[in-house]
């Protein structure tokens, strides 16, 4: 059966090179994956005031829509998505009293109960496939390539919804492993990177990734990987300005964790969406010859 | 109350208008059910035909707690239904260059940054008259999806209702307009005969007409509307007009 797919808006247009890589990819391992039919704006971020009501119809309703198309699980890519999803999936499952006023609320809808399971990707990659069998799937191993995980805030907290313990986590460098890279250990890596902050306090936010990137760069890691758009933002598409502004921070390519499983899996280079990284990540795969391009 | 004319056969039915009472012949629409009543429209009150958006009805049933929708001069009156008119709505509307503007996502969101602050409740598809999927296609533009914006948007007939139910302030309807603009003008597959046609236009073919009608008198004006060639209804498919006069 097909496995139910939600984007989000940002996959669509700023982060079309985690969605086309990643797609490109769950297609060459084999996975048979369907965006569903209708779907909102997550909402971005789970509303944490108790009474806010109104700010989980978004996501709910998206559940919603997988329920109706017939989808048991739906995966999504972007950390912030995941997120809001699986919380807001939480809520219709354990909190009655919620759950009750919000199909009231959606009576146009079905009623929802939380049925449908929300997965991110690497650890639907986890459970589906297992890291031995994408060992195995992989044509071009990245080897010698130093990547830092960094898995951000929304993949690992709070514990409800964490991909796994945020205490010790592993599986973003053994996918790394499996692919045929170097994991870097950082002590960044699940330091958040200030998330929507830029808008509104610019500096501590520049400020948050240099921390960041001067601790990936401290572990001599040849590139950040990470799978959210706003992550993406802070400590790629802004690391111009993060350095203009703080010492000691090197240039550091970042990609997507698709588009390294796209590269390790032999993919032609149109599926990586690579215009839409910063230039120094495209140089890095020149000068490591990862790049194919098909016939 | 007013009184129906002893000539009128049909069942006279209370309906209430903006909270009044009055008996109205069962088998009118809400537009004539209300100029029937003794209310004249000057504005709010377009084609008669359900296309121009200007009469939006909301009302509801006894015993209902929904709103239900329609345009007045399209909808038939019912028994007890308590209704207003809803002509006009103050939503925002932004001045833009055309001929400059890029047909993307972020430059719509430029505009009307409130597009952000939908929260997905569905009230505007609730209201909507023309049973369009607003709150699909305002997150079709969320995402930059013009061209499916302007798929779902294409019934739309700027009656504004939706943006009257708006928690988000939104003017759901303006932001599919413009939708629609840039797709037509900026992403639409150009084709040969509106090309050609843009170009007669350009070139004047209408300009002798336009100079005619602009020195006619206000009378000879509603003459030549009045004495011109209409599309019979149930017309066939193919139906043409004799001559190109008033195209």
């Amino acid at each position: 059966m097909k496995i139910g797919y939600y984007p989000g808006c940002t996959l669509k247009s700023r982060a079309k090179n985690l969605e086309d890589s990643a797609l490109a990819s769950l297609a060459a391992l084999g996975f048979e994956v369907e965006e569903l039919p209708r779907w909102n704006c997550c909402g971005a971020v789970f509303s944490l005031a108790n009474d806010d009501l109104i700010h989980h119809l978004a996501p709910v309703r998206d559940l919603i829509r997988a329920k109706d198309a017939g989808h048991e699980r739906l995966i999504t890519l972007c950390s912030m998505c995941y997120n809001t999803l699986a919380r807001a999936n939480l809520l219709m499952k354990h909190d009655e009293e919620k759950r009750k006023t919000l199909n009231l609320f959606m009576e146009e809808e079905s009623d929802y109960f939380g049925e449908v399971e929300v997965l991110h990707v690497l650890d639907f990659l986890r459970r589906e496939l297992g890291w031995e069998k994408l060992r195995a799937a992989v044509k071009r191993p990245l080897e010698g390539l130093r990547v830092a995980p960094y898995y951000g805030c929304t993949l690992l907290r709070p514990r409800e919804v964490a991909i796994e313990s945020p205490d010790l986590p592993v599986m973003f460098a053994d996918f790394l492993r499996a692919l045929g890279a170097t994991p870097v250990e950082f002590p960044e890596a699940t330091a958040c990177c200030s998330s929507y902050q830029i808008i509104a306090n610019e500096s501590a936010a520049l400020e948050a990734s240099a921390k960041i990137l001067r601790a990936a760069t401290a572990s001599s890691a040849d590139a950040l990987a990470m799978s959210c758009p706003v992550c993406e933002y802070n400590l790629g598409r802004r690391q111009g300005d993060v350095r203009s502004k703080h010492e000691g921070v090197g240039e550091l390519p970042t990609f997507y964790f698709t588009q390294l499983l796209a590269i390790a899996l032999g993919l032609p280079q149109e599926t990586l969406g690579l215009k839409w990284n910063e230039a120094s990540s495209l140089e890095l795969l020149k000068k490591k010859s990862y790049l194919t391009v098909s016939a | 109350m007013s009184q129906a004319p002893e000539s009128l056969t049909a069942k006279l039915i209370p309906i209430y208008i903006m909270g009044k009472r009055y008996e109205v012949p069962e088998t009118l629409t809400i537009m004539k059910a209300i100029e029937h009543a003794g209310y004249k429209f000057i504005r709010g009150c377009g084609c008669r035909g359900g296309i121009c958006g200007a009469c939006g009805t909301v009302y509801r049933r006894p015993g209902d707690y929904r709103i239900h929708v329609g345009l007045a001069c399209q909808t038939v009156v019912e028994p007890e239904m308590v209704l207003t008119q809803i002509p006009f709505y103050p939503a925002n509307r932004a001045s833009y260059d055309y001929a400059t503007m890029e047909a993307v996502g972020a430059a719509v969101g430029a505009l009307y940054p409130e597009l952000f602050r939908c929260v997905a409740c569905n009230a505007c598809t609730k209201v909507c008259p023309m049973d369009v999927e607003v709150m699909d296609y305002i997150a079709a533009v969320k995402r930059g999806d013009l061209a499916e914006a302007m798929r779902l948007s294409f019934d739309c007939i700027q009656c504004g209702l939706c943006a009257s139910r708006c928690m988000g302030e939104l003017p759901q309807y303006h932001i599919a307009q413009l939708v629609r603009r840039l797709y037509g003008g900026k992403l639409a597959p150009a084709t040969d005969h509106v090309d050609a046609m843009v170009k007669k236009i350009a070139d004047g073919y209408y300009q002798q007409k336009i100079d005619e009608l602009k020195k006619m008198s206000v009378d000879e004006l509603k003459k030549l509307y009045t004495a011109r060639e209409q599309e019979p209804h149930q017309a066939p498919e193919l139906w043409k007009a004799k001559s190109a006069e008033g195209l």
